[in-house]
């Protein structure tokens, strides 16, 4: 018996051992995304050929049926200045030094700002109750607002801030951009997309907007090149514009950060001063995944635990009847 | 096992009437926030998702009611029999402290009429960290109750149930001390998913292991507390003896745990971070410094038989103890966007109006039902 005892104590120790270390590689998360498979879209924004029109901003709000958000004193213009639960798209300006030259680090440069569509989301990770799903199809960070209960774990986990809460509603939800997938449900792109009249916001398949990416970055600045215009997808006809190439910072942001994500970025002004944070490749979301994985996986740990304290437990409360 | 006797007395004190005229007020403000969302009487905002209702409710309420906790890990797990008339008095707190973070989850989360989405299998995300946490805590509520029940069984002299009870107990003994080192450790995990937005000096693969440490000193703590303001408040003999006897483990827990916390800052090489002034870096201080004050006074068996001691030790590692959580949750939490999280004043008063239920459930149930050890008149 004492043996016995022994023996489940080590067994204790080292489980709990395992659940308070991690292994985090033992995880194999399901909803894990994959952009080479055909079916993942995104969106390439390259900041060199915005011009700040906010066109955007407007077709998000009108597709997706959201109020005007009023910042000015006059409260005539929809002018909101930052992602909000009545803004799910927004473009932002940054300025530095004389603020004159576009896309240096020294003068300015505009920046989209939406839903990452994160390959490895730590929203869908967080969320208790799957309100929070990969589209299996087309890897697109969904919300379901039937399942929600408002928990707002998505807010604290998201490393880029996205979604956003309804603070004075009743009944609030989450709101974050879906890529306007009511829209490519019926055949189209997204409406941001669609009315870029530049084509910086560019809708298409994730591996082909890595490969634009790629060829943007090898050109030479100050040429003249054809850049394609808000599809590449083959779902809307295909429309091409030259304009001269910008002299781009070595880096698609978000081709590797925190394991990548299906919204592309290219600016001529170094990201961190554009509001993204320097992220590592790994997914935060996939080192809590794994450890949870590993002590949950099958519920063994727990079951075992469970197993050895209702026996020890057991001897005891008998013991303590038979000292009466 | 009988020795446990109601103390009576009145129960509509001042105090009683004090801690009431708070728990209206907040009835006031709680209609205000599912009448008009939490935006119009918390300062939560999208930068700061979470406020005390989470960081001091769940996080910091769950662990001062881990009194229950670890004295069924010593008593049944450790065998440590002697230690058994510590046992329903920190189960009573730890009721209300669970039940009552429990009800708070509630009035926080948005969608709360969904909230039964939790528990239906096609909708549960086995890779949230919450859902267990949720699930957990959900479950241990309802075995602290279980685990109490013979307190009211033997009040209203139900003995056939009693016995019937006394037979299946041992389950709910065993899972009353799995689900905390469950639940208890993922409040570390969870927040693993903050990952840049958490100051180094708190984010760190040992947030499992952390948690669930202090959660244990902080439950051994409580039980100090508590049995000393007990006796305070109803002029019964101190419980010296028992509690010393007890508080000689909680150096051991302290000292690995700020071991751990040393060795993830200083291999990090945080200690100039830690040591640059700011808030974080203060703050970080402060709750090792309170951890540490506690260890150096708990070390020495002359301070553990001293009553003062104890209880000064005890509340620093209440107070060092809810710091860490509420670093990890709240202070050490940036999301770099600007924006700052204090609580408003009827977010604070919903708090208040907890704990100020907490006191006057354990005050009826110890003057009513038979929870306190009876004291023996020489």
């Amino acid at each position: 018996m004492r043996i016995r005892r022994r023996d489940f104590l080590k067994g204790v120790v080292s489980g709990t051992a395992l659940t308070v270390l991690g292994r985090p590689e033992l995880a194999a998360a399901a909803h894990r995304g994959r952009r080479d498979t055909p079916g993942a879209l995104g969106i390439l924004y390259d900041a060199t050929l915005c011009i700040g029109c906010q066109s955007c901003v407007v077709a998000c709000k009108k597709a997706n049926d959201m109020p005007p958000e009023h910042s000015g004193s006059e409260g005539i213009w929809d002018n909101p200045r930052n992602l909000s639960a009545s803004t799910m798209n927004i473009i932002k300006k940054y300025q530095h030094g004389d603020g004159r030259q576009k896309d240096d680090s020294n003068g300015y440069s505009f920046v989209k700002r939406q839903c990452m569509h994160c390959l490895e989301p730590s929203c869908v990770s967080a969320c208790p109750v799957s309100a929070l799903t990969k589209d299996e199809e087309t890897g697109l960070v969904r919300y379901n607002k039937d399942n929600c209960i408002g928990c707002r774990y998505c807010q604290v986990a998201c490393p880029f801030n996205i979604p956003k809460f309804e603070w004075d509603s009743p009944t609030p939800e989450i709101v974050k951009c879906q890529l306007c997938s009511h829209l490519l449900e019926k055949g189209g792109i997204s409406a941001c997309c669609s009315f870029c009249p530049t084509g910086a916001s560019l809708f298409g398949p994730v591996s082909e907007l890595l490969r634009e990416a790629n060829r943007r970055l090898h050109m030479e600045p100050g040429e003249s090149y054809e850049f394609p215009v808000a599809d590449i997808s083959g779902r809307t006809p295909s429309q091409v514009q030259v304009h001269k190439a910008g002299t781009y910072v070595s880096h698609i942001y978000g081709e590797h950060e925190v394991g990548g994500t299906q919204v592309l970025y290219m600016a001529g002004v170094p990201f961190e001063k554009l509001g993204f944070p320097e992220l590592p490749d790994e997914s935060y979301a996939m080192i809590s995944d794994g450890i949870q994985y590993a002590i949950y996986k099958g519920m063994i740990y727990p079951v075992a635990v469970l197993g050895g304290l209702l026996y020890m437990v057991s001897k005891r409360s008998g013991g303590d009847k038979g000292e009466k | 096992m009988n020795e446990a006797k109601p103390i009576g007395g009145k129960i509509w004190t001042m105090p009683f009437l004090f801690l009431t005229a708070i728990v209206i007020l907040a009835v006031f403000f709680l209609a205000e926030r599912f009448l008009f969302g939490l935006g119009s009487v918390t300062n939560m905002n999208d930068s700061y998702p979470w406020g005390i209702w989470i960081a001091y409710d769940v996080v910091i309420g769950t662990a001062f009611a881990c009194g229950g906790y670890s004295m069924a890990l010593l008593v049944y797990v450790f065998n440590k029999g002697e230690y058994h008339p510590l046992v329903r008095p920190a189960l009573l707190a730890s009721l209300f402290g669970y039940t009552l973070a429990g009800v708070s989850v509630i009035f926080d989360i948005g969608r709360y009429w969904q909230a039964y989405n939790i528990m239906i299998p096609s909708k549960m995300n086995f890779h949230s960290v919450l859902l267990e946490v949720a699930l957990c805590i959900g479950t241990y509520v309802l075995v602290l109750w279980v685990e109490f029940a013979p307190a009211v069984l033997e009040k209203v002299r139900a003995e056939r149930q009693l016995a019937k009870l006394n037979k299946v107990i041992f389950v709910f003994i065993a899972l009353g001390v799995l689900l905390p080192s469950m639940h208890q450790s993922s409040l570390g995990t969870m927040m693993l998913a903050a990952g840049h937005k958490l100051s180094p000096l708190w984010w760190s693969k040992s947030l499992p292991m952390l948690f669930l440490i202090s959660a244990m000193t902080i439950g051994y703590a409580v039980v100090v507390f508590e049995s000393t303001v007990a006796a305070l408040a109803f002029k019964r003999p101190l419980e010296t003896g028992m509690l010393s006897k007890l508080s000689g483990l909680i150096p051991w827990l302290l000292g690995g745990y700020l071991l751990v916390r040393l060795q993830d800052i200083n291999g990090a090489g945080l200690l100039p971070l830690a040591f640059s002034g700011g808030l974080q870096g203060n703050m970080f201080l402060l709750e090792n410094l309170l951890l540490l004050g506690a260890l150096l006074l708990l070390i020495y068996p002359i301070n553990r038989s001293s009553p003062r001691m104890l209880f000064i030790a005890a509340l620093l590692i209440m107070a060092g103890g809810g710091l860490y959580r509420l670093n990890v949750y709240l202070i050490g939490y940036d999301p770099g966007t600007g924006f700052h999280y204090f609580p408003s004043a009827p977010e604070l008063l919903v708090t208040f109006a907890l704990i100020a239920v907490e006191i006057m459930g354990y005050t009826w149930f110890v003057k009513r039902f038979p929870v306190l050890p009876a004291v023996k008149h020489a």
